[in-house]
């Protein structure tokens, strides 16, 4: 007999569990490793034109009194700099002193950003997920059916919590670009599961009375399994080629998506999907036609 | 072998590959909108510029109203506009929000600091009474003076200013005339003579350049609010070429694999879904084009997001098709078959990721807007040609002749 999707769900969701609950826990002691877009401050990603240390870049700070800046080498003699907001003053005599006492430099970018900026930010990316799920669940009731969009906006949930759950746990820093990335995930999640909804959907019209949920489901993730394969792995050649190719400036977001796409094929078929057929036994339908 | 379908799609492969040619080589300079990539506009952190948001905030002496932040928007128009870049963005946000964006400028840190100076002028007399002020003038502008070669700004006042001026000067000769810019001390010049006609300079700057900023300052007015910057982000033409040219580099070599991928998995089909697919990103590139839609970083992923979303609606396509073709369908009617079913569940996907796209924009900040203006777009499109497109050539190749062995060509 063929591998049991359903049957064997309880392993499933204990997976799920294994990867999500150290990361909440981590969210809860740690959690993430904000950026200045959320916290605000100043980022400055600077090149000299020769061989320079963190050790020269950290001895011209120190006399601004930023001995403790985290520095960064982003590339050969490429420095990132965060500091706390500095004003245009500030940040000016910080690259004028940088020139002096090391040598030409090029500004590659500079960034403030203020501590209002970062709370709104974090206002609307809460926001964006909230209304976001309540409308493809309300698209999903009007589709399919209202458990159906519980299950599918559930799953979304768990690629959400193990794309910022793992970031905590490996403290990489965050910034707006992550609310893209987390944003995207779900788009791609909820993609994903509705194709196999989808199945479950046509397959309940041509079932016979008194067949087990169950198996119809299972056979649906059978028949869409090639499909849900082939797709998350040509999104895959694209991630890993930005994730190698595609520079440091987006490495980190790139990440993220690799992580959430990757549980959002995994949880279509291994937690929406068994997840509906447990929703559907609690209301004591075990069967088609029931 | 039916010629007619061979002609069909020998046309087809034709216009696409010229299409695909036309978009990034011009054959004759005499067309400007060609090559059509070349159209698409490139966002801050790609060409290099600067992002500002900009917030009045109320001081004891002036206090933050709908007419101050008009003003002031009206004056960053003006000063903006004598950098001499092209096609800069200011607009109101919200009630007290200014956002500020100018691309391919080389010091871009240079020009949000002059943007931000209040470039508030007295002249003020030795007991601090204000004389005259940056009201009163008519124009600023910087010259060399011929005989010290040194660079200066040249003021020229109204007539109130002039009339005021000459009252005090012709008052208080051999007295001092304190020169303040944003209460900063700059000069503070004896009074030798009655100054009548109404001009005045300022000198002592290092080059032409410093003069000129200061003019274009002068000229253009003192911000009626003091504004304070909220959010600056900063992108050198440097950082932004570099991006641009990694990003470019990793998505062909990502669309090379997705096209070996699909050719080895779906055989003949594969190759038809390889050629609308190349048909997509020269479509869905032209509408960005025509479209203006400003192309940023977020904004190519979305893009190539949304090409992994017209490759799995080929997908879904094709595994339909051999699910038909197994249970003893023909050829043809396998494919009107898995196209019809296909519809319905590429619609419904594709309309929850759209949910999402929208939220995005509507919530998101400049740069995620860009991302979802992307994303959406190419997702209608890949509807499109996944559809109606693949299922065209896809009828024409199977019409061509009629094939024996599906194994082989379909993997069914």
């Amino acid at each position: 007999m063929r591998f049991h999707f359903i049957n064997l769900r309880r392993y499933w969701y204990l997976l799920s569990l294994l990867i999500i609950i150290p990361g909440v826990i981590s969210l809860a002691t740690r959690g993430l490793n904000l950026g200045i877009d959320f916290t605000g401050g100043n980022l400055m990603e600077v090149r000299f034109e020769q061989r320079t240390s963190i050790q020269d870049v950290r001895g011209v700070l120190h006399k601004h009194g930023l001995a403790r800046t985290p520095i960064q080498k982003s590339g050969p003699d490429t420095f990132i700099i965060r500091t706390p907001v500095l004003t245009e003053e500030q940040s000016g005599k910080l690259i004028d002193d940088l020139q002096r006492d090391i040598g030409q430099l090029t500004v590659l970018r500079n960034e403030a950003v203020g501590p209002v900026i970062g709370r709104e930010l974090t206002l609307r990316a809460i926001a964006a997920l909230a209304v976001a799920s309540v409308l493809m669940i309300l698209y999903i009731w009007w589709r399919f059916e209202f458990k159906q969009g519980i299950a599918a906006v559930t799953a979304l949930l768990h690629d959400v919590l193990v794309t910022v759950g793992i970031f905590s746990l490996l403290q990489i820093e965050v910034n707006s670009p992550f609310v893209a990335a987390v944003l995207t995930v779900i788009g791609y999640s909820i993609n994903d599961t509705i194709v196999i909804f989808d199945r479950i959907r046509e397959n309940l019209h041509g079932a016979k009375k008194g067949e087990r949920l169950e198996d119809v489901v299972n056979i649906s993730i059978w028949q869409t399994l090639a499909r849900s394969i082939n797709t998350v792995l040509t999104v895959l050649f694209m991630l890993l080629a930005l994730y190698f190719l595609g520079g440091t400036t987006i490495r980190d977001f790139v990440l993220a998506m690799l992580i959430g796409i990757t549980s959002g094929a995994y949880s279509s078929i291994f937690n929406a999907s068994p997840l509906w057929v447990d929703l559907k036994r609690l209301e004591g339908k075990q069967k088609v036609g029931e | 072998m039916k010629w007619d379908n061979v002609l069909k799609i020998a046309i087809i492969v034709m216009v696409v590959a010229v299409f695909g040619v036309l978009a990034v080589k011009s054959p004759t300079p005499a067309i400007p909108w060609l090559p059509i990539t070349k159209n698409i506009k490139q966002g801050l952190d790609l060409k290099g510029g600067v992002h500002v948001v900009l917030e009045a905030v109320d001081t004891p002496e002036t206090r933050v109203t709908p007419d101050a932040v008009k003003r002031a928007k009206a004056i960053l128009e003006n000063r903006i506009n004598q950098f001499g870049v092209t096609e800069p963005v200011i607009q109101e946000q919200g009630q007290r929000r200014i956002v500020v964006e100018v691309a391919g400028v080389k010091d871009p840190d240079e020009v949000v600091r002059t943007l931000i100076k209040p470039a508030f002028l007295e002249f003020k007399a030795e007991d601090g009474r204000v004389v005259v002020t940056g009201k009163d003038l008519k124009d600023a502008r910087e010259a060399i003076d011929p005989t010290t070669g040194e660079a200066e700004v040249n003021l020229t006042f109204n007539p109130e200013g002039a009339r005021k001026f000459a009252e005090f000067t012709s008052a208080n000769i051999g007295r001092t005339l304190g020169i303040y810019l944003d209460g900063k001390l700059l000069q503070n010049p004896v009074i030798r003579d009655a100054i009548t006609d109404g001009k005045g300079r300022i000198t002592g700057y290092a080059s032409l350049e410093e003069a000129h900023n200061i003019a274009v300052l002068l000229r253009s007015g003192a911000l009626p609010v003091k504004l304070e910057i909220m959010e600056k982000r900063t992108v050198g033409p440097t950082l932004g070429a570099d991006s641009l040219a990694r990003s470019i580099r990793a998505g062909i070599a990502g669309f090379v694999a997705i096209l070996v991928f699909m050719l080895g998995y779906y055989r003949l089909p594969g190759l038809v879904a390889n050629f609308a697919l190349v048909t997509y990103t020269l479509l869905v590139l032209t509408i960005y084009a025509a479209l203006k839609v400003t192309m940023t970083l977020p904004g190519i992923f979305g893009f190539l997001l949304s090409l992994g979303m017209a490759i799995d609606a080929n997908i879904i396509i094709f595994e339909r098709l051999k699910e038909e073709l197994r249970s003893g369908r023909t050829l043809r009617s396998a494919i009107d078959v898995g196209f019809k079913r296909a519809f319905i569940t590429i619609l419904d996907a594709n309309v929850t990721t759209l949910i999402a796209a929208a939220v995005l924009y509507f919530l998101g900040t400049g740069m995620i807007k860009g991302f979802a203006v992307t994303l959406s777009i190419g997702i209608v499109v890949s509807m499109f040609t996944a559809i109606s497109f693949t299922r065209y050539l896809l009828h024409l190749v199977a019409g061509v002749r009629p094939v024996k062995n599906l194994k082989l060509l379909y993997g069914a």
